[in-house]
């Protein structure tokens, strides 16, 4: 029975930070360069360079732990971690072993249902990202077999945090929801674009599995290649039902590294390049240890932005949004920071949710320009918010004035003003306007009272035309009916 | 006095006061190494275009006006300090055919300040021993004796000061690279305080420990030199951000109100009793000079060599990982990635480089790593403190720089007896304080007189007052006056201008 076992996951990601330059060097920190333009002595290794610490790289990894509610201790240092690899110039990658820059904290995460929970952190620390090797004629782009390989160094060396969970996490859904809340947190605080796509955000998955209410940890395996939070949440899933199939046949789980084959669903065991590392870590000696003032500490503190967990309480519980509607605004910062500017000014959350996400949003597709980057300024927004409230313009001239906002800026108010595009709301008027429809339309007034009721659309329609759409459409229709029955 | 024989602070001046040109004093010193250098090698190549160049610049500067402080000054380059496009090789053959792209940090400084790149200077490979024998590239022959070494590991440096093929010799120091050779040649040798020169470009060996600094035949060129080279470095991280007080300014003549600790666990007893008798007198010269003998104590000293021996290898284990066949030097093609690793280090690194890597990545090794590495760094701690300690009773600390005066080439043939060499040099590495040998006297052996070097250390920063100590001595004792056979041999002969 599945339902006795308890998964159990742990999370390591690693985050490229978006600093202007390298981790220790001063070349530029950029994605997408000509192959082997953003280099120097010091992150090609040559002999007699050295490294500098970038001072907005540790920063950024103390706001990272700071958001998370982590210790940051007041020594850290930088640690040799030794192995030899082609695209890692120095055959020594620049990490941090036992003292790194933040530890503990939780991720505070949710589930689609709303659900608020927690995992632990165990630690984040700081290290340089490796270059990226090219392996040619081998066909399937692995070393094994191939003529030649090229080296890339552009990436050799970029700010890499490594931010690692317990093992606290109990399900495919909770992982994703988990590293969910970590990337909008990063991009809240703009240290990384977390794009996995771009290898900005890299992650891996210890995954075992153990009977319900048991408290030992069982075997674990460690998944690699996920690229995409589908492929985390599918490779977790497949990998908790191959453990569980396992142990229910009587066998075990082999501890190892399994690779998430995304075409076939399903992990396979790795090519072990040794058996057990030994990285002998030590002190780097080129790097002295970091003091970490206490006042830096806090004057970071004070600077964090509100964090994505937060807004989501504030979202669902002071302004009543659905989880979906909160979620969907907090995953692009600058649309929840503009929605905030909508509420603040139209006293109105429900309906800035629906413009921001309904129609600005379709606009924003429509048109690729973020939401917060067009001319449609928040506070107008607001204001046309107030005038559909009051129903001073309907939705169809609503929708133009957005467009029209989008296009220009403006203000909504002013606009209806000067072109008269209030709605029409006076019953003389509108009376008017339906015996001239009717006068112009015997035949299909003659199909109505025949019985073909469905043709009520288009005299409506017809009278709404002649109002200039200004006519308020609930009024043109009752008096339709009246006046036809 | 020819013109090689020259000290940098008297080349300086006259060719600040055009009474010499840089072109003048630059080809006195090719013409020397030119005559000596068969028989010396001290350097691994000679930078003829190099040097011209640079003196062509430095004259074209002081007939525009400027004032430089080392003008025209000739210079050899431990071949362990990156020039932009000279090869830089230290001396092993994994990088035997490497150009560096660009200068050391140190090594611009006295370029700057009008120094004449002469040439890169043959050391011990990767600058680890303690006679300059480990060099893949060359043989370097002491010029006071050609049977016996120059030192190491900066023996071209030295040799090449000593043969008067420079005035200045850059050095590093790891545990006793500069001061050794220094002793063995006749010289000053000097390491600063750890973190005063950038090794920015210096081809590190162990990290903690390197120091670049000046071989020199005064010691007021050794403060010149310094002046000019330290200072901090944005590139280096280690490098110290505090402001350095010039050592060369006012170099005092007399050591009146110094207290110099005499270390008693540096007993003079276990020196051969010629050996004995020099540094009997360089203590009672230091005595007449004004200063007060103290008796200090550096109870871990004994320790300094096992301690040392785990440090520098673990580090250059992985300092030299990058030398693997991918980007640049050596690359022995194989089948595959690993093989191509194994061959090319296996054929690219001599017996002693490979040596201490093995060393260190077993020392680094889990299972091993508390057992040496951590205790060794526990034993560095402690040496630094016996010297805090000793420094609240003394200004300076006298000893002798080497335990033996130049041995003939070949004669240690042990790794173990070699690295026993630096018995007397390795405690102030690990403390990082600042040390020197100044020359002090001659012991007669096998019809030769073979130099020997007093060893002076201060409390870290106190370069001024340890200069300015070896100064007195110096000028009051007068062995560092005498002129190595190889260069008085010479025939080249180009006199003082009158
Ligand atoms: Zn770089």
């Amino acid at each position: 029975m599945k339902a006795t076992y308890e998964a159990v996951v742990g999370i390591e990601c690693h985050v490229e930070l978006k600093t202007r330059t390298k981790m220790f060097c001063g070349c530029a920190n950029a994605f997408g360069s000509e192959p082997n333009t953003n280099v120097c002595p010091v992150c090609l290794a040559l002999p007699g360079a050295l490294p500098v610490p970038n001072g907005v790289a540790i920063e950024q990894t103390v706001r990272a732990g700071l958001a998370f509610g982590a210790r940051i201790p007041a020594y850290s240092k930088f640690d040799r971690k030794n192995y030899f690899y082609p695209d890692m110039p120095k055959n020594y990658q620049i990490s941090q072993y036992d003292m790194p820059l933040v530890q503990g904290g939780e991720v505070r995460y949710w589930l689609e249902d709303g659900t608020m929970k927690r995992c632990p952190l165990v630690r984040i620390h700081l290290e340089e990202d490796t270059g990226k090797s090219t392996h040619a004629g081998s066909g399937d782009g692995r070393i094994a077999g191939s003529l030649y390989s090229l080296v890339d160094f552009n990436r050799a060396g970029v700010p890499l945090m490594e931010c690692v969970s317990e093992p606290a996490l109990h399900s495919a859904a909770d992982a994703v929801a988990y590293l969910a809340s970590l990337r909008r947190t990063l991009m809240e605080l703009g240290v990384s674009d977390v794009k996995m796509e771009e290898g900005s955000l890299r992650c891996d998955a210890n995954v075992s599995v153990r009977l319900a209410g048991e408290a030992a940890l069982g075997t674990k395996t460690e998944i690699k290649n996920m690229n995409s939070f589908r492929s985390v949440q599918r490779a977790i899933e497949s990998e908790v039902d191959r453990q569980i199939s396992l142990l229910e046949r009587g066998e075990r789980v082999v501890q190892e590294t399994r690779g998430w084959d995304e075409a076939n669903g399903v992990t396979h065991p790795m090519r072990s390049k040794e058996q057990a590392h030994d990285y002998r870590y030590f002190p780097d000696p080129d790097l002295v240890p970091l003091e970490i003032a206490g006042d830096d500490v806090e004057r970071l503190r004070v600077g964090l932005p509100e964090l994505p967990w937060e807004r989501f309480e504030r979202y669902t519980r002071a302004f009543g949004l659905g989880s979906k509607q909160a979620t969907q605004l907090i995953d692009t910062p600058s649309l929840a920071r503009y929605f905030d500017r909508v509420v603040n000014a139209s006293s109105n959350p429900q309906q800035s949710a629906n413009f921001v996400l309904g129609e600005l949003s379709r606009l924003a597709n429509d048109s690729g320009v973020a939401v917060a980057d067009s001319k449609a300024e928040p506070e107008g927004v607001a204001e046309l918010i107030v005038l559909v409230e009051a129903r001073t313009v309907n939705s169809k001239i609503a929708k133009e004035l957005l467009e029209r906002m989008w296009r220009n800026g403006g203000s909504p108010k002013a606009i209806v003003e000067d072109e008269g595009l209030a709605q029409t709301n006076d019953a003389d008027e509108i009376e008017n306007l339906v015996e001239g429809v009717i006068a112009a339309h015997a035949s299909v007034v003659a199909d109505y009272r025949a019985g073909k009721s469905n043709v009520i659309g288009f005299l409506i329609g017809q009278a709404m035309k002649a109002s200039r759409s200004k006519a308020d459409p609930q009024l043109v229709s009752e008096l339709m009916k009246k006046r036809l029955r | 006095m020819k013109l090689v024989d020259r000290s940098a602070f008297d080349v300086a001046r006259d060719v600040n006061a055009r009474r010499l040109s840089a072109r003048e004093v630059t080809d006195a010193a090719l013409a020397q190494a030119d005559a000596v250098d068969g028989q010396v090698g001290a350097y691994l190549r000679v930078e003829y275009d190099l040097a011209r160049a640079a003196a062509a610049r430095v004259d074209a500067r002081i007939a525009s006006g400027e004032r430089l402080a080392l003008a025209g000054v000739p210079l050899a380059v431990k071949d362990n300090m990156c020039v932009i496009g000279t090869r830089t090789t230290c001396a092993s053959r994994i990088l035997e055919h490497w150009t560096a792209p660009y200068t050391a940090t140190a090594v611009q400084r006295m370029l700057d300040a009008g120094c004449i790149p002469i040439g890169k200077a043959n050391l011990d490979e990767f600058a680890m021993g303690s006679s300059c024998e480990n060099s893949a590239l060359g043989v370097t022959r002491n010029p006071y004796d050609l049977s016996r070494v120059p030192g190491g590991s900066s023996g071209g440096s030295a040799a090449a000061v000593a043969a008067r093929e420079a005035a200045i010799g850059m050095g590093s120091d790891t545990g006793g690279s500069i001061r050794e050779p220094g002793a063995f040649c006749n010289l000053v040798g000097f390491k600063p305080t750890y973190g005063r020169v950038s090794r920015y470009g210096l081809i590190a060996f162990a990290s903690s420990l390197d120091q670049i600094g000046p071989l020199t035949r005064t010691v007021r060129d050794a403060a010149m030199a310094y002046d000019v080279m330290s200072g901090h470095d944005p590139m280096d991280s280690t490098s110290l951000p505090r402001a350095v007080e010039p050592a060369s300014r006012a170099l005092p003549t007399d050591l009146r109100g110094l207290r110099v600790g005499i270390v008693r666990e540096f007993d003079l007893q276990a020196l051969a009793p010629a050996m004995r008798t020099i540094y009997e007198r360089a203590y009672a010269e230091l005595e007449s000079l004004g200063a007060a003998l103290v008796d200090v104590s550096l109870p871990t000293v004994d320790y300094g060599v096992a301690t040392y021996y785990l440090i520098a290898p673990a580090e250059c284990s992985a300092n030299l990982a990058r030398f693997d066949g991918v980007r640049y030097g050596l690359r022995v093609d194989a089948a595959d990635v690993g093989t191509m690793y194994e061959q090319t280090r296996a054929q690219g690194f001599g017996p002693e480089v490979k040596r201490r890597v093995l060393i260190g990545t077993y020392a680094l090794s889990s299972g091993y790593y508390d057992a040496y590495y951590v205790r060794a760094q526990k034993a560095r701690t402690l040496a630094a403190k016996d010297f805090a300690v000793a420094f609240g009773a003394c200004d300076i600390i006298a000893s002798p720089a080497t335990s033996c005066p130049p041995f003939t080439l070949g004669a240690k043939s042990d790794p173990y007896s070699m690295y026993l060499m630096d018995y007397y040099t390795i405690p102030m590495s690990l403390a990082g304080v600042p040390a020197l040998s100044v020359p002090c006297g001659w012991v007669r052996e096998a019809q030769a007189d073979l130099p020997l070097g007093l060893q002076l250390a201060a409390p870290h920063f106190a370069e001024p007052l340890l200069l300015g100590a070896a100064h007195a001595y110096e000028q009051a004792t007068g062995y560092s006056a005498r002129v190595s056979p190889a260069a008085a041999g010479s025939a080249t002969g180009i006199e003082e201008p009158a």
